[in-house]
């Protein structure tokens, strides 16, 4: 493989961005620091403003406010082709009227680096491409065309490498392949990237580090573990992955436990794994965590929450695990996975149950659902 | 199938018909290219190759081609730039007054050309410029600027601004983006847009005979000349441009379907 031209990472930092479009906000006040040689994920719903981040530090917009540093300089008024970043577009963008090959050459021959073409064949190469290599983009699957942006943007080893949903026109075999190569290439060259998806699993499997974006402001970052499992806020435990949430008042609070009532139920939360100490809060616990009981309550143990009675109202097989739908009167439905190993306890709809979980599994949240929301 | 099918049998009768309507007079020249101009012009005289070997045998005939020539020409080549410039600037760029620059473009193209050529032609005389071939070169710049806008606008509107911004993530700083992407991806927009400026201007009369004076261009020649019987030299290049035009049609017709074969064989 071509390293004689490799750049390294550099670090991106983003400082206090604000980005108005005419009559409408579309970033309010990002801070993000992303180290060389990452794998960034930023992971949000449509519109939350994923690639107007993107193209502001690509350079195609300019931030209404804050400043934008790539290995410690200020790039913040550079123009787009004297920043050391490359982009693959949500949209591929390529050169209709250029070969695949001149396509990816492009960008390697307006810096003059020697020998464009071998390079560029080098880098069809690695997306399986080379054999397409005189073709034109019109003449190329979707799937295709993506890993000739792909291609286009890696030749260059840029120390930032941008990737707007890089994956998402691909069947699942391919996108799987291309999660694996696209992080073996990251971790072989070194660069930084960051990659933005609407796909949870896809950042949490490729990235070292998720940011979950929403309404333009990062809601939460950290390792992909600890935002599954410690979410701060209700839209992080919603959008990565399922949670059963329960709204109430503190009724106990010390050093090691946060205790709500719920309808008269009692449910724990460790202090260290909760945002909020006082006033209503909100506690969750992930469905996969949680398992029920039929017929009689079990024997209330220290570190173990109880709810219940309920019915269960819906059950579904998905293949590796059974979902049961649990309608608790006065708390609302509550969800719980139960692997399918065999030997499920209940099966039955309607079946009265009880449900518990550890309290080391619950996590305490900084806000609270809206108004709407029943127990969920 | 003994019912009458109208698609099987009028269709092709109306195509057919309405073809050779079509065709017609430009068979009549084409055919009387060849007529041996003994007497007069209008009829039939015989058959000879002396018009289109000796064409410029009739020096008029002749000097008033390359006129045309010569003012379709510039005309073309200043308007096709002005128009793409002003296109992209009308498309690409906010601006006070844009829509009413908008409007402005595409006035001239509902303008009778009585009423442009006589209110040149009054400017003109106004500001004391002498009629002749730079009077009518203004001229055709003007009136076929607003088609090549037009032409040009419609092509600019199908281009996609993210190659655009592609280019520039790229590392291609403006002046390449503008050679390497937009202009190949306008090429064809820009192409159409010099060849009807080409063919309005050749063929132009009404505003070069309100500004050219004493000059006389092809179509000046021609409609003068109609008045005793068109000559045959006149009929030669009338049928020289035809072919001409068919000819390059093919080529392009020709050469995109060869390069697409090609493709297909190489898949
Ligand atoms: N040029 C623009 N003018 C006005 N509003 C814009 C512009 N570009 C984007 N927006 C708005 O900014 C918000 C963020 O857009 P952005 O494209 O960043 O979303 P996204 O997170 O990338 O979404 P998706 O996942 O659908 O691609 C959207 O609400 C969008 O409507
Ligand atoms: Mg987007």
């Amino acid at each position: 493989m071509a390293t004689e031209f490799v750049a390294r990472g550099a670090d991106l930092e983003l400082v206090g961005i604000r980005k108005e479009f005419p009559g409408f906000v579309a970033i309010e006040n990002l801070d993000l620091k992303i180290p060389a040689g990452e794998f960034f994920a930023l992971l949000g719903p449509s519109g939350c403003g994923k690639t107007t981040t993107l193209r502001l530090v690509a350079g195609l917009d300019s931030p209404t406010k804050g400043k934008i540093l790539i290995g410690n300089k200020d790039v913040t008024t550079d123009k787009p082709h004297e920043r050391p970043v490359n982009t693959v577009f949500q949209n591929y963008a390529l050169f209709p009227h250029m070969s695949v090959l001149d396509n990816v050459a492009f960008g390697i021959k307006q810096r003059k680096v020697s020998d464009p073409m071998p390079k560029a064949l080098e880098a069809l190469k690695l997306v399986e491409l080379e054999h397409l290599a005189q073709r034109r983009p019109a003449q190329l699957s979707g799937g295709q065309q993506q890993r000739v942006a792909l291609a286009r943007a890696l030749v260059n080893r840029p120390s930032l490498l941008l990737l707007d949903e890089p994956l998402g026109a691909l069947d699942l075999k391919l996108r799987r392949q291309m999660q694996v190569e696209l992080k073996a290439i990251q971790m072989e060259v070194g660069l930084t990237f960051l990659h933005v998806t609407h796909d949870q699993e896809e950042a949490m499997d490729m990235a070292d580090t998720v940011a979950v974006m929403n309404k333009g402001r990062i809601e939460q970052m950290g390792a992909p573990e600890t935002l599954y499992e410690r979410p701060k806020t209700i839209f992080v435990s919603k959008f990565l992955g399922q949670s059963n949430l329960f709204v109430g008042d503190v009724a106990e609070s010390n050093s090691d436990s946060v205790s709500i009532n719920v309808a008269g139920n009692k449910i724990t939360v460790p202090t260290k794994r909760a945002e909020k100490t006082t006033g209503k809060i909100a506690i969750g616990v992930r469905p996969e965590k949680a398992t029920f009981h039929e017929d009689q309550a079990p024997t209330s143990a220290a570190g173990l929450n109880i709810i219940g009675p309920g019915e269960i109202i819906d059950i579904r097989f998905t293949g590796v695990s059974n979902q049961y739908l649990i309608e608790i009167p006065q708390i609302g439905k509550v969800t719980v996975f139960a692997q399918n190993v065999g030997k499920s306890p209940v099966t039955e709809l309607g079946a009265k149950v009880w449900v518990s979980w550890k309290v080391e599994h619950s996590f305490g949240l900084s806000d609270l659902p809206a108004e709407n929301g029943e127990g969920k | 199938m003994s019912k009458f099918s109208l698609g099987k049998y009028l269709l092709p009768t109306y195509t057919i018909l309405a073809f050779v309507f079509l065709m017609i007079p430009i068979a009549y020249t084409f055919i009387f290219s060849f007529n041996d101009p003994f007497k007069n012009t209008t009829g039939w005289q015989g058959f000879t190759f002396k018009n289109w070997t000796g064409v410029c045998n009739n020096i008029d005939v002749c000097l008033a081609f390359g006129n045309s020539l010569l003012i379709a020409t510039i005309a073309t080549i200043v308007s096709t730039i002005l128009g793409t410039m002003l296109a992209i600037a009308v498309t690409r760029y906010e601006f006070k007054f844009r829509s009413a620059t908008n409007l402005l473009l595409f006035l001239p193209l509902a303008t009778p050309e009585v009423v442009m050529g006589a209110g040149l032609a009054a400017q003109f005389l106004n500001v004391g410029i002498p009629k002749g071939i730079g009077t009518v070169i203004v001229a055709h710049i003007l009136f076929t600027l607003s088609f090549v806008v037009v032409t040009v606008k419609a092509r600019i509107a199908t281009l996609d601004p993210k190659l655009e911004e592609a280019g520039r993530d790229l590392y291609a700083p403006p002046v390449q983006v503008f050679a390497k992407i937009t202009l190949p991806l306008l090429l064809p927009g820009i192409m159409a847009a010099a060849l009807l400026a080409f063919a309005l201007s050749f063929d132009d009369y009404i505003i070069t005979a309100f500004n050219s004076g004493t000059e006389v261009t092809f179509p000046k020649y021609v409609f003068a000349a109609a008045v005793r019987g068109i000559p045959p030299e006149a009929n030669v290049i009338g049928s020289a441009v035809f072919i001409f035009a068919i000819a390059l049609v093919l080529v392009f017709q020709i050469s995109g379907a060869m390069r697409s074969k090609a493709l297909a064989k190489k898949n």
